[in-house]
């Protein structure tokens, strides 16, 4: 049946034959002088856009490919909308190769159907969100957990294979659309056991029980008493830090007492820790400071009569300066809410300046497994080695990516750093993500690499490519060295 | 296997995208949200084996279909070899001439037994099914052609009327034909049934021999498929008013047969500009009058 110069498709099961020119059943692939090639519009990350230079050659389809190996180290290849080729041990569908600064390059471009990935989330507030490992649901569906408190953030481990697939059917759906959204950057409301309702959106600050967070706190309650005390000093007697965490009063804190500040007899709530710091003055929530008082005499006791005075001035305030009340002490000891004098203004302004704004940051966790990083090399556990030394850089959609150590080729990327759109699933259920692995191409001959597949850059970008400027704060994928992240 | 299919809501966040090797179809059920939801669910858990199920018999469903040769196994196998099993006598005809209206009738049997859907269509690259609850009824837009879409007649498709399937066949599309029409459109009883007639009758709109139609052995194009030998057309160039005419009319004859068998409930005919149709009821009347056009179906719902 088969003619001499028809190639086998072997994309699917159909397994067309195709002649040169021409293309399978399914108008996707195709025989290009006997190479097979996708014809899908696949996404290309363009440097020189995103520096606003002029369009590179390759977008100019009346200038000839000169047959160099690379149109310009200004062009690398994504894996978004490459396809895969899992379950077969194939090589990936596109492995490229481009020369960097005299340096041959290979970059392995693959989607990985991920079914063991997730999302961390770490949303940046002080506000109680629920107990530490209590259920995360989405559409009533279990998909994650809460996991630790971080500095000024809290964190939700979503996803994982138990949920993708260890549950009922919808449990997995649910999950899998949910990473998808907020992979996506798309809003996602979640609600958490005994705790708190949530809308979280990558790159978006976070609204938790209806109210939208914008500042992450500077430090905890102490922390803000040192580092503000001498700004307050001699403007205001006594200062109390409200924080869920620890809570700080100026006149017993380290820092007053270095600034010879005076006993003022207040006494607090909550169990004392070293000198001027609280524990639990009250319960947490989404009130002052992370905490549940709406009050915030509510976490102070009488002032002892014996040292306080009449008319002492008492600042009180949570760690971001939203929540910020002043008073002074009546005949009776009886505190007594005043205008803020406008020479405190400027150290409750300061500390909102210090509070950085409050967002949601969505990680991306895969893991590659075997079957994937057996379409980069016919022997598997060399492309795990090399990726450990070092010698194999792993992008996802192009943005760098934290490779856990140990084994395996575990990753975290987030996602706002990608293209748009770069996610996708299947329905199983499992996300689907690029993933791409560049390295000199004598090192891939090395780890048993497929170099008989590799393409060159060039017949990449025949064709509909979606080009997409790359982002300017990734380190370029195909730069020699590595780039520091930049500061945001 | 199962992780080959991609199956993915449009960015309309209405429909969804079902594609897998040469399969791409689109979904889209109307009822209450969360029978819509059951409904897309069915549709992807059958979708996802449905390619590996046919190429487990693909050699078989290349072979003629004959009365009494071996029935194929899979349910959409069958649905293909039923639905081309009435032509075989007369003609020359594989079970692939009904794939893409089997497919879409099975995925959408699929939906419509795990949800309560008012209206529902399964588009398998303009091989559609549909499914109407009683009461309801789909508009189904022609264009032109899908590579220059300008909406030129409308058919209401209603419970009461018997047509759950239409296709699209003809040389410009993506499967070869034998003849010469630019389009043909079929309304019948079932997708599956449909498909296959458009192919018969795309077949018979043609003029043998004629000097301006180029034909190619379809086994030159594609080594492995199903018509072998036989010659499928690659372009028509310059015919006269009466050349179109006849090459029209020599369909309408099959057309009008298949109707009087009750294989087909209307068609519509299309090359350079003339249009024939034929119509048990009324469902196209009225497409014939503008006939300067030709056409092709596409659902607008």
């Amino acid at each position: 049946m088969a003619d001499h110069d028809a190639i086998r498709c072997d994309a699917c099961p159909v397994l067309c034959y195709i002649k040169p020119g021409r293309t399978g059943a399914c108008d996707r692939y195709a025989n290009d002088n006997g190479q097979l090639i996708r014809i899908d519009p696949h996404v290309v990350l363009d440097r020189a856009l995103s520096r606003g230079d002029s369009v590179v050659p390759f977008l100019d389809r009346h200038r000839e490919w000169d047959g160099n190996i690379v149109s310009g180290p200004d062009t690398f290849v994504t894996a978004i909308g490459a396809g895969t080729t899992y379950p077969d041990y194939k090589p990936a569908p596109f492995i490229i190769s481009s020369a960097v600064q005299g340096v041959d390059m290979v970059t392995v471009v693959t989607e990985g159907i991920f079914s063991y990935c997730g999302v961390k989330l770490k949303i940046d507030t002080d506000r109680y969100l629920g107990p530490e490992a209590t259920l995360v649901r989405a559409q009533g569906e279990p998909v994650g957990h809460v996991t630790t408190s971080e500095y000024g953030s809290q964190m939700l481990s979503l996803g994982g294979v138990r949920h993708l697939t260890g549950g009922s059917r919808r449990e997995g759906t649910v999950t899998c659309e949910t990473l998808l959204n907020l992979c996506d950057r798309k809003p996602v409301e979640l609600t958490i056991d005994e705790g708190a309702t949530l809308i979280a959106e990558a790159g978006k600050p976070p609204v938790v029980d209806g109210v939208q967070e914008e500042r992450m706190r500077v430090g905890c309650g102490s922390a803000t008493i040192g580092m503000f005390a001498k700004q307050w000093h001699g403007k205001v007697d006594e200062v109390v830090v409200v924080d869920d965490h620890i809570t700080g009063v100026l006149s017993e804190h380290q820092a007053g007492k270095l600034l010879g500040i005076p006993e003022t007899g207040i006494a607090m709530k909550g169990r004392r820790s070293t000198p001027g710091r609280y524990f639990r003055v009250a319960e947490p929530g989404t009130a002052w400071g992370g905490t549940n008082i709406e009050d915030p005499l509510s976490i102070l006791k009488e002032f002892d009569p014996t040292i306080a005075w009449p008319r002492l001035r008492l600042l009180m305030l949570s760690t971001t300066g939203e929540h910020c009340a002043y008073f002074e002490l009546d005949e009776a000891l009886r505190p007594v809410e005043k205008q803020l004098p406008a020479e405190l203004n400027e150290s409750v302004a300061r500390i909102k300046e210090n509070c950085e704004a409050a967002l949601c940051t969505v990680l991306f966790m895969g893991g590659a497994g075997g079957s994937l990083r057996a379409g980069v090399t016919e022997n598997p556990v060399r492309l795990t080695h090399s990726v450990r030394d070092a010698l194999t850089r792993v992008t996802c959609g192009g943005a760098p990516v934290y490779v856990w150590p140990g084994g395996g080729i575990t990753f975290m990327v987030e996602v706002t750093r990608m293209p748009e759109h770069a996610f996708g699933y299947v329905p199983t259920p499992a996300l689907v993500a690029p993933i791409e692995f560049t390295l000199r191409r004598k090192d891939y001959a090395a780890l048993g690499g497929y170099l008989d597949h590799v393409r060159s850059l060039g017949s990449i970008l025949q064709g509909g490519r979606r080009h997409v400027s790359a982002n300017p704060e990734n380190p370029w994928p195909l730069s020699k060295t590595k780039t520091p992240r930049p500061d945001r | 296997m199962r992780d080959r299919a991609q199956i993915r809501l449009l960015a309309d966040g209405r429909r969804l995208h079902l594609h897998d090797g040469p399969i791409d179809g689109i979904v889209e059920a109307f009822g209450p949200a969360g029978e819509i939801n059951l409904g897309y669910q069915a549709a992807a858990e059958r979708f996802v084996t449905v390619l590996d199920e046919l190429c487990g018999e693909l050699s078989l469903l290349r072979q003629p279909a004959r009365i009494g040769g071996p029935p194929p196994v899979g349910v959409i196998a069958r649905r293909m070899m039923a639905a081309v099993l009435p032509y075989s006598e007369r003609s020359f005809i594989t079970p692939m001439a009904a794939v893409a209206g089997a497919v879409a009738e099975e995925v959408l049997d699929r939906m419509t037994r795990a949800a309560k859907l008012t209206r529902a269509y399964v588009n398998n690259g303009g091989d559609i099914a549909l499914h109407l609850a009683p009461g309801e009824h789909f508009v189904v837009g022609m264009v032109e052609r899908p590579d220059r879409p300008s909406l030129f007649g409308k058919v209401e498709l209603h419970s009461t009327e018997p047509v759950r399937g239409i296709a699209t066949s003809g040389w410009r599309g993506r499967s070869f034909s034998l003849g010469i029409a630019d389009a043909v459109t079929v309304l019948a009883d079932r997708a599956a049934m449909a498909d296959a007639a458009a192919t018969m009758i795309a077949n018979a709109v043609d003029l043998p021999d004629h000097p301006s139609v180029t034909r190619v052995p379809a086994r030159e194009l594609a080594p492995d498929c199903d018509l072998g030998d036989r010659l499928v057309t690659q372009e028509v160039g310059e015919l006269s008013t009466r050349e179109v005419a006849i090459a029209l009319d020599r369909g309408l004859g099959v057309a009008k047969s298949l109707l009087s068998e009750g294989l087909i409930r209307a068609a519509a005919l299309h090359l350079r500009g003339q249009t024939r149709v034929v119509d048990a009821e009324t469902s196209l009347a009225g497409l014939a009058d503008r006939g300067e056009k030709s056409g092709r179906s596409r659902i607008h719902a």
